[in-house]
């Protein structure tokens, strides 16, 4: 049992810093077993050197090693050593790239590099090993819930892989809403005639796939479980229930179409002339190859579609929101005419046509080749007059109001996801006046946190749309197709193969342990002590990925690999009895009091820095690297996410001298960039607390700040820094020290 | 004779004036691909001067505002720069449908009164034709004196030295007045207009007969 230090002086570290200093520094105040210098650290040699002192055997073997070298994210390969707990100290770009040169500056730098070093020994000190929990199971078995066009394409793509789906379709019949459709807007190139929609084809393969088993007439009574051990009751309307087992899920309950009756001043309901896109795919199957004809079996000679009809507005209760696939579908439709009978006159009333792709804009001039009309203008009312309809409308272009006859009206009305209940949002809802889709519960997660996932916006279930786009907050689960967002056939088949994917990570990740994004591969996970435990469930509620629940007697209970390994929990616990084996209170707590506070006569104060390792800390690691001078009295310490972060490291930091307490994460609010989804926002709300600690403690407020950081503030992020240098040159020294 | 080809048109279009722009206007046929995105109107730098820019004019023919469209002054306002069709993103040739809608005004009588541009283009045609040559000092001074006599006095004193000077440098000779020069095969020149003018006659008699 011993702890190795091997510091690097290559990449100019072994110019700028006295080495033989430090490496007593690490020895002596660190008190590790030794400290080895290598001039190539990161090269074979050096590797090889590090690998060989692990390889002893007996007192003299290596357990833990302390690399003192570049960032933490340089050479992950190279100083990746498997079992063996490292710590790494940043002495590249931590210190001598932030640094200016010159006699002047010697003395502050070298103080900053033993600091690290000495940081970096008592962290190494309070880490173990992380182990996979043993809890893990592995089951190839993929619930697809949701038995329409994305939930047949994820079944299909899974057997493809050598896994094996269980589509779970609440209807009788598989198809969805492609199903009730005569055509689908054309997939390949020259985008010009709408094709056949495949469903049946797909619902073809699906029958004849071993890997495939299809529930029909069914709903998912139960889930429980966590991802690779999923363990979920089948009900069925027609027989007996099912239990199975499953080791991903991939929510694919598609939409509800906007109930068009909420949409009087066009004269829906009052007219069977008026109709939506999805009932007139219903007269055109009907057609066949004839002409479309009305419900009274007139032949449909002037058609008008009305686009946005109650999407994209602001009124009581209509959607805020673009559908995306109506302007193409409403093109289709028109086809549909045209392709009969090109005398037929077609009206497209757009305020905007949006065709999404390449595809999409060959297919809108397609149309226009054919002759519909496109006129941009907003329709106010429909009026109905003996037999046929008045369109009044207010025309964009020329600025005036105009009217036309039609035989048919076609409403683009909007999509509403199945996402479930949402417990997250449920009153925002009430409040706002928002449409609400009654939907019950479909997964009906057997979680502390609620039946559904969580939902983001309008009650999409998305969670992270830039870095995680099929993503939910509960591990395991993926959402697919236009219950994730609003979108047409072409991209909901996309969207399945990658959410099905997705699944196949989490099953393989999940049954060695290990977690999804954004730490994939982290084999730690929250464990407590249960002794300190106050059952306060405040852990529970804060996990923003429903990964604790409580046992029968009112401890958490974790789920490791429901886990995302944020460390917000441990963030949350009061008590502090929440730890990881390779990250916790201790690591951090050590990591910041070994830091050398000088006396107050020195006037060097110390600032600690808490960076979000996902965006602020390679922000700052990039600000170096263009050679951004920073202050040599910070000290920065990765947090895993700043929901981490745990108020007592702020009370030791403030306690045991440190001037200013700089926190830097994510993006946070309606529009965040938080991997974690809330860790950011939970730091600041206790942060917002922390207050009343500072006063107690008769320290000013401005003495910690909390910053919103992205990946991409290089510049910006130093600045924050010195923005808190200036406010200690300002408020003076901490009276803390001694 | 205008005004029955005009009845003609109309009877056989029936409100469908968008069809009618396609079969009958120069490059009309483009017209139903616009997009309605503004590029055009933005770009033209006689735009504020026109009653109608190009984008709302295309919106027009759909609307069928046929007279309107016909009878308007905008397309005459336009200079042929060009802007527009570099900038459309639809690669619509803005600037020919723009010269094909002007003809198809005129040749429905439609155009508008005192328009200046339409008179000068009928000048220039009228001096072109007589001789296959056009006539600079004639079509010159017909241009000062379109508006009467009086101002085409002031104009015409105004440009006195312009007109010395192209006499000094021989670009302009006063024994035009007598006639002028013209192509050498005069009535192969007629002949050829004439038949040009047949063709057009029966396309366009074509169209109007086919109800």
């Amino acid at each position: 049992m011993k702890i190795g230090g091997y510091l690097c002086t290559g990449c100019g570290i072994g110019d700028r810093l006295d080495t033989k200093s430090l490496e007593s520094v690490a020895v002596r105040e660190g008190r590790i077993g030794f400290c080895k210098t290598h001039d190539f650290l990161c090269s074979q040699a050096g590797v090889d050197m590090i690998k060989a002192d692990m390889a002893l055997e007996g007192d003299d073997q290596v357990t833990k090693a302390v690399i003192m070298a570049c960032s933490r994210r340089a050479k992950t390969e190279s100083f990746n050593f498997g079992a063996v707990p490292t710590a790494r100290v940043n002495l590249r770009e931590g210190v001598i790239w932030i640094r200016p040169e010159g006699s002047e500056h010697d003395e502050t730098t070298q103080e900053m590099a033993a600091d690290y070093i000495r940081m970096g020994c008592a962290e190494v000190k309070a880490m173990q090993q992380a182990d996979a929990s043993g809890e893990q199971g592995k089951n190839n078995h993929i619930m697809v819930v949701g038995g329409g066009i994305t939930g047949m394409t994820a079944a299909l793509e899974a057997s493809k892989a050598g896994y094996y789906a269980s589509i779970i379709e609440k209807s009788d019949r598989l198809g969805g809403v492609m199903g009730q459709l005569k055509q689908r807007q054309p997939e390949h190139s020259p985008f010009q005639n709408p094709q056949d929609t495949g469903v049946a084809a797909l619902i073809a393969a699906v029958e004849a796939d071993d890997k495939i088993t299809v529930y029909l007439s069914s709903t998912i009574a139960k889930t429980a479980g966590a991802p690779g051990r999923f363990e979920v009751d089948i009900a069925s309307t027609v027989g007996a229930g099912t239990h199975a087992e499953f080791g991903a899920i991939v929510q694919a309950t598609g939409f509800t179409p906007y109930d068009a009756n909420n949409l009087p001043e066009f004269s829906y309901g009052k007219s069977p002339n008026v109709v939506t896109q999805l009932e007139l795919e219903a007269l055109a199957r009907a057609a066949g190859d004839g002409p479309i004809k009305r419900a009274d079996g007139k032949v449909v000679e002037n058609v008008v579609f009305v686009q946005c009809a109650g999407q994209r507005s602001t009124k009581e209760g209509h959607l805020s929101y673009c559908s995306g696939h109506c302007c193409a579908t409403s093109i289709k439709q028109a086809m549909y005419f045209k392709d009969t009978n090109p005398d037929i006159e077609t009206t497209v009333l757009f305020d905007d046509i949006r065709t999404p792709g390449a595809g999409g804009e060959n297919f809108y001039r397609s149309a226009q080749d054919k002759f519909v009309t496109f006129r941009k203008g907003k329709v106010s009312t429909v009026d109905v007059k003996g037999n046929d309809l008045q369109v009044n409308f207010k025309d964009l272009i020329l600025d005036e109001d105009a009217h036309m006859g039609a035989d048919l009206v076609v409403l683009a009305t909007g999509m509403l996801p199945n996402s479930g209940t949402d417990i997250d949002t449920m009153k925002d809802k009430d409040e706002s006046g928002e449409v609400k889709v009654s939907v019950q519960s479909i997964l009906n997660l057997n979680y502390r946190q609620g039946p559904d996932m969580p939902q983001l916006v309008n009650g999409f279930t998305d969670s992270h749309f830039i870095c995680f786009p099929y993503e939910t907050r509960r591990t395991g689960i993926y959402s697919a197709g236009p219950v994730r967002r609003p979108m047409d056939a072409a991209q909901a088949q996309t969207d399945a193969m990658g959410a099905v994917m997705k699944a196949i990570q989490a099953i393989e990740n999940s049954a060695i342990g290990r977690a999804a994004h954004p730490r994939s591969g982290d084999l730690s996970f929250p464990s407590f002590r249960k002794e300190g435990c106050t059952q306060c469930k405040r852990c529970t509620v804060e996990c923003p990925f429903g990964a604790i629940d409580e046992n029968e007697k009112g401890y958490p209970q974790y789920n490791e690999a429901r886990c995302r390994r944020c460390g917000t929990c441990m963030g949350a616990c009061p008590v502090q009895v929440i730890s990881f084996k390779n990250y916790s209170i201790e690591t951090v707590g050590a990591q910041l009091k070994a830091v050398d506070v000088p006396d107050e006569f020195q006037e060097k104060p110390r600032i600690l820095v808490l960076a979000c390792e996902n965006d602020a800390y390679p922000a700052l690691d990039m600000a170096a690297m263009k050679r951004n001078e920073s202050s040599a009295f910070i000290r920065v310490i990765p947090v895993r996410c700043l929901g981490s972060t745990n108020t007592i490291w702020i009370k030791d930091a403030l306690g045991s001298g440190y001037d200013g307490v700089v926190m830097m994460g994510c993006k946070k609010g309606a529009d965040y960039q938080c991997h974690f989804v809330k860790g950011s926002e939970m730091a600041h709300v206790r942060m917002a607390k922390i207050g009343d600690t500072l006063s107690t403690m008769n320290l000013e407020a401005e003495r910690v700040a909390v910053h919103e950081v992205a990946i991409t503030d290089i510049d910006r992020a130093p600045k924050l820094l010195d923005e808190m240098v200036a406010v200690i040159n300002r408020v003076g020294l901490s009276p803390f020290k001694f | 004779m205008t005004t029955a080809v005009n009845q003609a048109m109309v009877e056989k279009y029936k409100g469908n004036f968008l069809k009618e722009v396609t079969d009958n206007v120069e490059e009309g046929n483009w017209v139903k691909m616009c997009m309605q995105c503004g590029v055009c109107s933005g770009s033209c730098p006689l735009g504020p001067h026109w009653d109608h820019p190009p984008q709302e004019l295309f919106m027009m023919i759909r609307a069928n505002k046929r007279d309107e469209v016909l009878s308007s002054t905008s397309m005459w306002m336009c200079t042929s720069c060009y802007n527009c069709v570099a900038r459309c993103p639809r690669g619509l040739p803005i600037t020919h449908i723009m010269h094909g809608l002007a003809h198809y005004g005129k040749r429905m009588g439609m155009k508008p009164k005192n328009q200046p541009t339409e008179k000068f283009g009928q000048m220039f045609w009228d001096n072109l034709i007589k001789k296959g040559r056009v006539n600079e000092l004639k079509l010159g001074l017909g241009l000062y004196f379109k508006d009467g006599f009086a101002e085409g006095l002031k104009v015409s004193m105004g440009k006195q030295k312009l007109g010395m000077n192209m006499m000094k440098a021989k670009r302009m000779s006063p024994m035009e007045m007598l006639g002028g020069h013209g192509v050498s095969d005069l009535s192969g020149f007629h002949a050829m207009l004439k038949k040009a003018e047949e063709l057009e006659a029966a396309r366009v008699g074509a169209n109007t007969d086919a109800k």
